[in-house]
Parts: structure tokens; sequence; C-alpha cells
């Protein structure tokens, strides 16, 4: 009793928690476990994902203090937080925009774990585990984008319908269970809910526990290095001696570039966070308003570009069969390469795989942006032709010119790139296509585009193809002679062509 | 596993491996009996275990899959009286979901296309794209319905234009009763549903 300072009932009573709860042991082996010396900046991205699901997992439960996972007031309830709770808006923002930056962090976590061969033996099921993971992380932000709950919301689900509409057989079940009834509804918002609260984040931290569990268990890789190929006989004895003579303790060492790292990833975030506010909620979700145009958010752009640019005949195998069959062969990776050369520099195909696939859907979110595929849907009411195509124009010619914008040619049509992307530019459609071209074009369709016989009466495509006629891209001299041959009125403008306007247009 | 464990641990599993049966609890009871009443325990244990695992599987797995059951997601929903239809035109018409409930808010209302050919002849035609499920929009002047999402495009008759959609508009059985234009819907329309 004499003896009892404060240092020393501090030091007793942590020994007595140590002693019933043995955690300062586990913390010890977690905290202070080696790791390669030479694990250094390539491997902060793991902890920075963890990080952000953290940040996901608290702003999630404040925000489930305030949402209403009912269809009736999930949107207002959104608009609510943005509006009404103090900070309501940034905490929407972060988890919208951490959201994001976990996927993009997982991604390129996995991405450095392929190419340094990582999941190689006796990896195989830390991998596994991190495949699974990035499914329930990309299925966290789906369920997430349902959870907003307007128009992209609505129609997502339609999409997801539509596509479930394709398994052969069981497709009618499947899509009855995915929407909690045989119509979107509020039914299908509280399934989401279920998922997006419950049952994927559940999933997610006993993965990530397992994963955890793994790496300490295995022990960090190293960095790979050429010619020390990985030979399962040998490997984790001579990994045990490595660590063991060279390696550092995790905390502080190992841990000091993960703090920098998560520490600068946390203020960019808040930074973006506070700078583009939170994703919505956009348009109300009634589907009876037809004008909408529906995107899913970034992360999922490039399959949405890639529904629109794959062969339509190919497209029910390729969302139905080829998913699964990608993530079992994802999963297998570890069994299939279990050993040898783990250096990027001697596996060039991984290195090829990672750069065609990284380039693939960079160019199809990219594409995804403008998705040119599509109608642009207001394009003729919207979209005005320039004064230079309608000057010194016959009568003929600017009646077609009027039928171009209402028989909505615009919203697939571009004159000097104003308009839809969908079919080709017609600034110089004259020096491409003659007179009756045109007119059978029109007429028929073709090549994608529809045919307009039964829409415009005869005299209106008369005018049509006078109008565009005159579309030469302002040189005349290229213009097709059959088109000038046929088309006496344009005779009656000879000026037409030297038009400054029209030249400067070019 | 745990190197602070109480160090009598290992004493313990020793003194277990050194004496695989345990003395006979009770002078009378052989170890065979004891052995026997362990194993119907184990098994009574397994048994129960799984009959009341399957008990509460019921209504957990019953509920959550219920919607698969619906055969029959249909029913006859009345849109308007025949006559406010104009031959030649074709017109959005709102009707609500059958199985709705309060809950649904705004997204209770459903629409289709009511295209009116003469005077009682009809073409009723779902808002959704044969491709993907995205809101497909009439154009009077072309003629045309045009999906916003992948560019698919139909023709007023609701056969498929161009773009990725494999087939026509979905189109919704329709009847006339009492003078009302009334469709068969409810489920939204897909693939898999024939027509």
């Amino acid at each position: 009793m004499s003896e009892m300072t404060p240092k020393r009932a501090i030091f007793d009573a942590l020994n007595w928690l140590d002693e019933r709860t043995g955690l300062f042991w586990i913390l010890r082996r977690s905290v202070f476990h080696r790791v390669p010396r030479n694990a250094k900046w390539w491997y902060v991205f793991g902890s920075a994902t963890m990080m952000f699901f953290t940040i996901q997992i608290v702003t999630g439960i404040v925000l489930a203090m305030f949402y209403a996972p009912s269809a009736a007031q999930a949107y207002e309830s959104l608009v609510y937080i943005n509006e009404q709770v103090p900070f309501g808006w940034m905490l929407r923002a972060m988890h919208g925009w951490s959201s994001n930056a976990m996927c993009l962090m997982m991604l390129v976590h996995m991405m450095q774990v392929f190419l340094h061969g990582s999941y190689k033996y006796p990896r195989e099921l830390t991998w596994v585990a991190g495949v699974f993971l990035c499914l329930t992380t990309l299925g966290l932000a789906f369920t997430g984008q349902i959870m907003r709950w307007d128009a992209d919301a609505y129609w997502g689900l339609g999409i997801g319908a539509a596509i479930m509409d394709r398994a052969p057989g069981i497709g009618n079940q499947l899509r009855a269970v995915m929407l909690g009834g045989p119509q979107i509804s509020g039914a299908t918002l509280s399934r989401f809910f279920a998922l997006h609260v419950f049952i994927l984040p559940g999933s997610a931290i006993a993965l990530i526990g397992f994963h955890l569990y793994s790496v300490l268990r295995q022990g960090i890789s190293e960095m790979p290095k050429a010619g020390e190929p990985v030979v399962p006989a040998t490997y984790r004895k001579e990994y045990e001696e490595r660590t063991h003579k060279t390696g550092v303790p995790f905390y502080p060492d190992a841990a000091r570039r993960d703090m920098v790292f998560c520490g600068a990833a946390l203020i960019v975030l808040i930074g973006i966070a506070a700078w583009f506010g939170p994703m919505g909620p956009g348009e109300l979700p009634d589907p009876t308003i037809i004008e909408a145009s529906p995107r899913p958010d970034g992360l999922f752009l490039w399959i949405y570009s890639a529904l629109a640019l794959l062969p339509p005949a190919s497209e029910t195998f390729l969302l139905l069969a080829v998913p699964p069959v990608a993530i079992a062969f994802l999963a297998a990776i570890p069994f299939i390469f279990n050993r040898g050369e783990r250096a990027p520099s001697q596996r060039p195909v991984s290195v090829l795989i990672v750069v065609l696939l990284c380039t693939a859907i960079g160019v199809l979110t990219w594409l995804g942006m403008s998705s040119p595929w599509g109608p642009k849907m207001d394009a003729w009411t919207s979209t005005p032709t320039a004064v230079q195509y309608l000057q010194q124009r016959t009568p003929l010619e600017l009646q077609g010119a009027l039928e171009f914008q209402f028989a909505q040619c615009r919203n697939c049509h571009a004159i000097d790139d104003a308009g839809g992307q969908r079919g080709p530019d017609l600034t110089d459609v004259a020096t491409r296509l003659s007179w009756d071209q045109l007119m059978r074009q029109i007429q028929q369709g073709g090549g994608n585009m529809p045919a307009y016989g039964k829409a415009l009466s005869s005299s209106e495509m008369q005018a049509l193809v006078a109008f565009l006629s005159t579309l030469d891209g302002g040189d005349l001299a290229a213009t097709l002679p059959g088109a000038l041959e046929q088309q006496p009125a344009r005779d009656a403008v000879p000026q037409a062509d030297a038009n400054p306007a029209a030249n400067s247009s070019r | 596993m745990n190197q602070h464990d109480p160090s009598n641990k290992p004493a313990a599993n020793e003194s277990a491996a050194n004496k695989p049966t345990n003395p006979a609890p009770c002078g009378g009871c052989g170890a065979g009996a004891s052995e026997n009443r362990r194993g119907f325990l184990f098994a009574a244990g397994t048994t129960l275990l799984t009959i009341g695992g399957a008990l509460a599987a019921v209504p957990i797995v019953g509920a959550a899959l219920a919607p698969a059951a619906n055969r029959n997601p249909n029913k006859w929903l009345p849109l308007a009286k025949t006559d406010t239809f104009v031959p030649g035109d074709t017109v959005l018409m709102k009707f609500t979901n059958p199985w709705s409930t309060p809950d649904d808010g705004v997204s209770r209302e459903n629409a289709c296309y009511v295209r009116c050919l003469e005077p009682g002849k009809f073409q009723v035609f779902a808002v959704n794209c044969a491709h993907l499920g995205c809101p497909v929009e009439w154009f009077e002047q072309s003629r045309l319905f045009m999906c916003p999402c992948h560019g698919g495009v139909y023709y007023e008759d609701g056969s498929r234009a161009s773009g990725p959609p494999p087939r026509g508009l979905f189109e919704y059985e329709w009847r006339l009763t009492d003078g009302n234009l009334e469709i068969l819907g409810g489920r939204l329309p897909g693939l898999q549903e024939g027509t």
C-alpha cells in the first residue's frame, strides 16, 4: 500500500486486464509484428481503403439517424439532411466521396498486389478474401446509389431488373426477389437498405477481419525482386528468417508511411467533399416523368458504356455468363499461378493485362460521360441551326431546315458539332451523299438509322433533302455532281458558296 | 494458441491424453453405458438443432423470397374512357401500380403509351426500353420512340427501328370495359413476359 504510486496503479490495472483478456498479446502480435524492411510506399493502399471504410461506417451511422428508408420519404429526408441538418450536407458529401475514394484505393491496392505477385504462395486465401471484399465494396457502392432514391436510382433498378430478366428460366424469380415484388416500389428500397446497412457492411467487416488475420499469419509480402521466384517448399522458412533478421516492427517503422498517406488522403477527401458537396438527390423517382436520362455513378459508367457499344447479340451472354466466370477466374489466380517469379519485369503478360484493363475502363468511362451513342433527346428544341447554314437559302431549303429540326434529325445528327452524336455529323453531308442517296437514306433508313418514309410526307422529304444538299461544309466544289444536277434550286443562289460566314465555319 | 494462457492447461490436456476414457461416474454403470449416453446426447442435440434451425428458417427465407412465388403479378387496370383517345395519336397515360403500398410515394405511379389506331382499336406500349429498361420518349413529329440510355429507337407501331434492343417495345394486353380502356399490368415489363 505504501508503495502504491499512480503509475504503479495504472500498470497493475493494465496487467490485470491483460491477464483476464489476453488482448495485449493480440495487440503486440498485430501492432509490433515484423514486416520486411523494403515494404514502403507501395503498401499504403490497403490501409487507406480500410480508413475510408471506417469513414463510411461512421458517417453512415450518423446518416442513418436522419435518413428515412421509405420510398415515400427517402427523397425528402435526403433534402432535409442536405438543407436542415447541421453539417448534414457535409456528412452526405463525405459519405459519397469517401465511397469513391474507398473503391479507388481498393482497386489500386488490388492492382499493386496483382502486379507484385503478392497473391502467390502462401497468401492465396488473403487474395480470395480480397476478391470478395472487392465485390462487397462494389455492392455497397451500387446499393448506396439506390439509397439516393432519385430518378437515377429508380431507372438503375430498372436496368438491374432488365438484366435479371435475361436469365433463362429463373430470371423472373431472381428479378422478383431483387425488387421485392413485380414492380420497383417501396419494397425494393427496403431490400436495398437491408443490403446496404446490414448484409454488405457485415460481410465486409467479417471479410476484413479474415483478410487482416491472413496478413498477420502469412506476413506482408516483400517487394518483388527479379530472380527471386516463390518456391513453396522453401518460401516460408526463408521469409521468416529474412524478416526476423532484417525486418522491422510494423509499428512504428512501417506504420509511419501508412499514417502519412492516410492522413493526407483523409484531408484531401474532406477538401473534395467540402468543395463538391453531396451527390444529389437528382430528379424525383417518379416513373411517369419520361424525360429522365438515367446515368449510373462514375464507378459504373464503364459498364453502361460497354452495354451501348457491345454487339447486341452478345449482351445476354456477356451480362450473365462473363461476370461469374471472370470472378471465379480472379479468385482462382493464386491457385493457377501459385509459384514462380513475382517481379513485374518478369511477368509482362500480367503488366499488359493491367494496362489493357485500365485503358479499356478509362476509355469507356470517358465515353460514358458524353455517351455519344444515345440521341441528345432535347437537341431538336435546344440546339438551333447556326445562321450561316440558313443564309441565302431558298424557301424550300429553309423549309427543309425546319424539318431537320422538327423531325428530331437533330437529336442524332450534329451540324458543326452542335447536336446529337449518334449519327454522322452532317456539316458536309452533301460532299458524301448525292440527292438520290440522301432521299433513299431518309426514306428507308439503314446503317442504324430509322426509316422516315412513313413519318414524313413526300414534300417534307423533298425540302429536307434540298436543305441537306446545301451542307457542303462551305466547299461547293467538293459537292457530289449528282447533288447539284438534281437540285435546280441551288443554281438560283450562286453566291451561297461564296458566303464568308459559311467558309469561316469550317 | 495463447502464450499467456494459464500454464496448467497443457498439463490438463496431457492428463486427458493419458486417460482417454473417463472413469465411470457411478459404480453401477460401465464405460459403455456412458459412451452410449454421450452419443445419444450428441445425436439428440444435432437433431434438435437441425429441426429448430429448419423451423426458424421457414419464416426468414419465406419472407425474403416470397416475391418470387407471385405467379400472377398482372391485374386489369383502368386507364381512361376510350373516347378520350384521338385516332392516329400516341399519348402517355398514367396508372397506379396495383401492388403499391402507402410506402411507395411518387414511385407508385407508372406510365404507358397508348396508340389509338382507330376508335376502339389500340396498341399499349411499355415505357421501358426492351434493351435495359430505360424510359423511352415519344416524338410525335418523327413518330419514333427514342431511348436516352443506349440509343434504342422504335417506330410508332412499337417495332424496333435501330440500336441495341433485341426486340420491339413491350405491349400490354388491353380490353374495353363499359367504354373504358383497361390494360393488364402490374409487372415491370421485361423480356420474360413473352409478347
